[in-house]
């Protein structure tokens, strides 16, 4: 098995942001999207720690910004959620087409 | 102290988050989805101990797995997700969207291979002097107060979007 090195991270990583980009582009649930954004941004955290072992402590104060902008984006996507189902009675991101005429 | 058995944890716990995230987009039902997204966060903050950052991954698993996965978890509860189940899953142009995000993983691929020579990715750590917490305590109030500042004013304005967006009238 050999030496774990910084590539074997960063494979990890970009598997991850695949799998939430294919979450993203096909599931109509908008939770799941969500969750997949989640995922995306787990990806990127965890390249940032993975290069702060090379390059100091920065990349792990960075992954905690981006986890502060993941707390952000899930109340604020959550309470959209909410308004949205509150209209539509539907979860559905294709149903949304309020704006498209 | 030199670190035993890293490959075995790093097998286990990368391949535990991935098979995670891959039913996280393949399950219907919404909580089971959740579920399996804390199981692929809790591998992380694995993965992160052992990349010697003890501090994010304490972080990853109060905040992410408790935290925003219980706000999560709240709000598939508020919505019905009943008639959903029986819905189809996938939208209609999930095989575009599918061989679209393949290749750019096979774009990807292709330049962590390439970029292997470019990039110092197969040189070995140095493990860091002092507590980890401490660094970056004093990184948070040194060199990075403003992002910091500008981090809880983002908080306080999503605060206030969550609240107005999730009430009837205000």
């Amino acid at each position: 098995m050999g030496e774990i090195t910084t590539l074997h991270y960063l494979v990890v990583a970009a598997a991850l942001l695949i799998i939430g980009t294919i979450g993203v582009l096909t599931r109509r649930n908008v939770v799941i999207i969500l969750m997949s954004i989640e995922l995306i941004l787990n990806a990127v955290n965890l390249n940032l720690v993975a290069f702060s072992r090379l390059y100091g402590l920065h990349g792990q104060v960075f992954a905690i910004f981006v986890i502060t902008d993941a707390a952000a984006e899930a109340a604020v996507g959550l309470g959209i959620i909410i308004a949205f189902f509150r209209n539509k009675e539907t979860v559905n991101v294709d149903e949304a087409d309020l704006l498209k005429w | 102290m030199n670190p035993v058995a890293t490959p075995v944890f790093f097998y286990g716990l990368s391949i535990a988050a991935i098979v995670f995230a891959i039913a996280v987009i393949t399950r219907k039902n919404a909580v089971h989805a959740a579920l399996s997204l804390i199981g692929t966060l809790v591998s992380l903050a694995g993965l992160y101990l052992m990349l010697y950052a003890p501090f994010v991954a304490g972080v990853q698993i109060v905040l992410y797995a408790g935290g925003i996965m219980v706000l999560f978890l709240f709000v598939i509860m508020l919505v019905n997700l009943d008639q959903n189940i029986r819905e189809i899953q996938f939208n209609k142009q999930w095989l575009v969207g599918l061989i679209a995000a393949l290749s750019l993983g096979g774009l990807l691929l292709f330049v962590l291979r390439q970029g292997r020579s470019i990039f110092p990715v197969d040189q070995v750590a140095v493990l860091p002097e002092g507590s980890n917490t401490q660094m970056i305590g004093i990184a948070l109030y040194g060199q990075y107060m403003l992002p910091f500042e500008i981090a809880s004013l983002l908080l306080l304005v999503a605060i206030v979007g969550a609240v107005v967006m999730a009430k009837k009238r205000i």
